[in-house]
């Protein structure tokens, strides 16, 4: 979707930064963040010819809420799709930089995607349960690696459904059809089958917008929750959430990273112009 | 604002388009129920035992007849009435129907004693019981002559069973083994003159071979006396069995003698209770369903034939559906869009619409000569010298492997449809878990669409139980003298002709020499094929919606 401010030619707005500028705001994020779990440098991606992602340098921070927050078709899902190579499934795809993880770069075509989608689950905007039993559905990810073991498996499904604050509903029904939950059950059914493969990594993709509010709130006490076992990265087009869930928010804007750091201070005072008309909401 | 005139406010509402597509619905509905009602209402009273007339003509004719139908006459306005006359073998010209004009009846009788004989040969007869000649057979003297016949029948019966049935076993044993030996002697010469083409055979085992051949032929010789003797014995029985005869005497004065044996079943309808007439038609549906054909099909049983179809159906599902469902698979998940991949699925849509006698041609020179042939030349090589066929003649597995064919891009489009039709974020969901391509295939999109997948598949078996035109050269008969199965190893013999029921009432409805005579019998074997149809989609259906239960949410 084109917004009209959208249109606005680049070169007379002066709406990107320059990439020494970029590089100086990350660096001085960098300064603040706890021990990185993902580094992500210069990171350029092609749909075909067109340029999505502008060389993106920024860390991830390890057992923290991240948030990518910018308009629509700023590429904070595309980047998202990044760091599980999701976007290998789109043809016509190409990227150039890095995205080390433990000192490996997993944009490297020789990687193992399966192994590395173990190590980093996602939960889409859409609920998507199998049409399964809500037990097969959180096994899943154990099942397709192999895990036959029977009493491995219903500590896991247990201590999965009890972490994504679902346990207490289904646990008499584990047998019957996952198609038959709520939807806000299904989603909190998707992250627990995105932790049951115990990944280091969770990434979001705007979870709560299929949702009623309550559901949403459900979701937003289940990151919160979460944080300090996992990673969570998740975009999202609600300013709010990304203030009441994350500690770190980066800001987006054509496939710029404008601005990174810590969450309080990308909202309270933000270091950039674009940044603070986005928040306040001038514009998006 | 102008006001709006009534008129128009009645086009400007749509209401037109509602009545159009209900009633276009009505009219397809309406046609559907006529044409079932008419195969019911003709299908389902020819078991009933309707009564015998005695008619009188006007110029003192006097016949037994059971009344069909009448006709009025377009240009005179004159009504005809058509009469079942049954006793063939005393019409001049073998006829067993005749149309009367109205006028020319005087009157009609229904006499309690008539009885309908319903016969092995010539059809039905219709006469009045007068005694039973049966000196052979040890009949209670002093009873009714009814009750006579009735235990002239029980003996003929238990004599039959007594005396033929045993013979015949024996020669059906006498038979195998005759083919059994017909079949190495074969063997042997095939083998014998493959020799002599090879002139470096050792010579003694071309005598070995001679000798092996001397013992078979004598063998064949023996086996070949043996059976036609003991069919010359059976014969004999059921000659001896006919002598005993009933005498029936006609409304004309005369009396004709019918024999006991020849005798299926009698009835007497101007005098049986309601209760009698269902029993008698439970006896005749029951046959219908258990029993062979006889009289060139159109009396008897259908049974070889239900037999035929459904395991037709059967095999063509076992052959098409994993076939176009992995077809499908590929071109709705693997295959990369692109111009070939459109030709391919316009390709498949085409075949579709492909003339089915199209199919039956291909199947007759893909199958039957090609694979069939070759198949003859790699295990049966000493048959085909002697041009003799096993699968390179029709046969169940070529016929059901042409309706495989035929049957398959509605299970590919199905398919392909049921499978692009699901979210791509569920894929999308399984590859984040670490699944591969094939796992998400297997695990999560084949059970989601699985209900799509069934719905081409009752399609595509509707249709194929209703295909006639490629059977009729692939390998379906008139009349086969065997099942598909029995219990003869290997038990199953896919290359076996078969009867199937669509060709059946194509075969008595058209290529039958007495069409009025097997009239009864299309209506029912419609009846029959529309019945197995509906009987196996309902099953399809029932699958798919308890799968459609498990598989689809309610609220996605």
């Amino acid at each position: 979707m084109k917004m009209p401010w959208m249109i606005a030619d680049e070169k007379t707005t002066n709406m990107s930064p320059s990439h020494a500028e970029q590089a100086t705001a990350a660096a001085a994020a960098r300064a603040e963040l706890p021990a990185p779990i993902a580094r992500v440098h210069d990171l350029r991606l092609f749909y075909g010819a067109t340029e999505a992602l502008h060389g993106i340098v920024m860390d991830f921070p390890r057992h923290q809420v991240t948030s990518l927050i910018g308009p629509s078709g700023c590429g904070k899902s595309t980047l998202l799709r990044c760091l599980n190579r999701m976007n290998d499934l789109i043809d016509d795809v190409r990227t150039t930089g890095q995205i080390l993880m433990d000192g490996q770069d997993i944009t490297d075509p020789a990687v193992d995607v399966i192994e590395l989608r173990r190590r980093v689950g996602m939960v889409f905007q859409r609920p998507t349960p199998f049409p399964k039993s809500i037990y097969e559905n959180v096994a899943y990810g154990l099942r397709i690696a192999g895990v036959r073991d029977r009493a491995t498996l219903d500590e896991v499904v247990e201590s999965s459904l009890q972490r994504a604050a679902l346990w207490d509903e289904v646990k008499d029904r584990l047998g019957e059809s996952a198609m038959g939950l709520s939807g806000g059950q299904h989603q909190r059914l998707c992250i627990a089958r995105a932790i049951a493969v115990n990944p280091e990594i969770i990434l979001m993709d705007e979870p709560c917008s299929a949702l009623d509010p309550r559901s949403t709130a459900r979701i937003e006490e289940l990151i919160s929750a979460l944080r300090g076992q996992y990673t969570i990265i998740i975009v999202t087009h609600n300013m709010q959430q990304a203030a009441r869930v994350s500690n770190f928010t980066a800001f987006l804007y054509e496939g710029t990273l404008i601005e990174f750091g810590a969450t309080t201070q990308v909202f309270t005072t933000p270091r950039k112009k674009e940044t603070e008309d986005y928040i306040t909401g001038r514009f998006g | 604002m102008t006001p709006i005139r009534h008129g128009t406010r009645f086009w400007r509402q749509g209401e037109p388009l509602v009545w159009a597509t209900g009633g276009t619905l009505a009219f397809v509905l309406l046609s559907t129920v006529l044409l079932i009602g008419v195969v019911l209402v003709h299908g389902l009273g020819v078991f009933w035992p309707s009564p015998v007339a005695e008619i009188t003509l006007a110029d003192g004719t006097r016949f037994h007849g059971q009344q069909v139908q009448t006709e009025t006459h377009p240009g005179t306005g004159g009504v005809s009435v058509q009469f079942k006359t049954a006793n063939r073998e005393l019409d001049p010209q073998r006829l067993d129907f005749r149309w009367v004009a109205q006028e020319a009846l005087h009157r009609l009788d229904y006499p309690a004693d008539v009885m309908v004989v319903e016969r092995l040969e010539n059809g039905s007869f219709f006469g009045c019981l007068e005694r039973v000649d049966a000196a052979g057979l040890d009949l209670p003297a002093d009873v009714p002559v009814l009750e006579q016949l009735v235990a002239a029948l029980t003996a003929v019966r238990s004599e039959r069973a007594a005396r033929i049935a045993p013979l015949a076993a024996q020669i059906q044993t006498l038979n195998r083994e005759l083919q059994r030996v017909q079949d190495t002697l074969l063997r042997l010469r095939y083998r014998r003159q493959r020799s002599v083409e090879q002139p470096d055979a050792a010579a003694d085992a071309n005598a070995t071979c001679d000798a092996a051949i001397a013992r078979a032929a004598a063998r064949q010789q023996e086996l070949q006396a043996r059976s036609d003797e003991l069919g010359a014995e059976q014969r004999a029985v059921a000659a001896a069995l006919r002598q005993a005869t009933a005498v029936f005497r006609l409304p004309s004065g005369d009396t004709h003698n019918v024999a006991v044996a020849d005798m299926v079943r009698v009835w007497q309808p101007n005098a049986m209770s309601v209760w009698a007439k269902c029993r008698h038609y439970a006896a005749k549906v029951w046959e219908l369903l258990s029993d062979e054909p006889r009289e060139s099909n159109t009396e008897g049983g259908l049974f070889p034939a239900i037999f035929g179809t459904v395991m037709l159906v059967f095999l063509m599902a076992i052959t098409c559906f994993p076939l176009g469902v992995v077809a499908g698979v590929y071109l709705g998940e693997y295959a990369r869009e692109g111009p070939l991949v459109k030709t391919v699925r316009i390709a498949v849509n085409n075949l579709a619409g492909v003339p089915s006698i199209v199919y039956g041609i291909f199947g007759l020179g893909f199958f039957v000569y090609g694979i069939g042939r070759l198949l003859d030349e790699w295990f049966y090589p000493h048959l085909v010298e002697a041009n003799k066929m096993v699968f390179g003649t029709g046969g169940l597995l070529w016929a059901s492997l042409t309706l495989g064919l035929l049957t398959v891009p509605v299970v590919i489009v199905s398919t392909e449809e049921a499978i692009r039709t699901i979210p791509q974020g569920v894929r999308a969901s399984s590859l984040a878990l670490g699944a591969t391509k094939f796992q998400t295939l297997v695990r999560v999109l084949l059970p989601m669409s699985s209900p799509g997948i069934m719905t081409g598949f009752i399609l595509a078996m509707a249709r194929a139980a209703g295909e006639v035109a490629p059977l009729m050269i692939t390998g379906v008969v008139k009349l086969a003298p065997t099942l598909p199965v029995d219990t003869q190893f290997p038990y199953f013999h896919p290359d076996r002709k078969f009867m199937h029921l669509g060709f059946h009432i194509f075969d008595i409805g058209f290529q039958s020499p007495n069409v009025e005579a097997s009239k009864p019998m299309v209506f029912v074997t419609t009846f029959l094929l529309v019945l197995i149809v509906l009987v196996m989609s309902s099953v399809a259906i029932y699958l798919r919606n308890s799968m459609r239960r498990r598989f689809q949410s309610r609220d996605i």
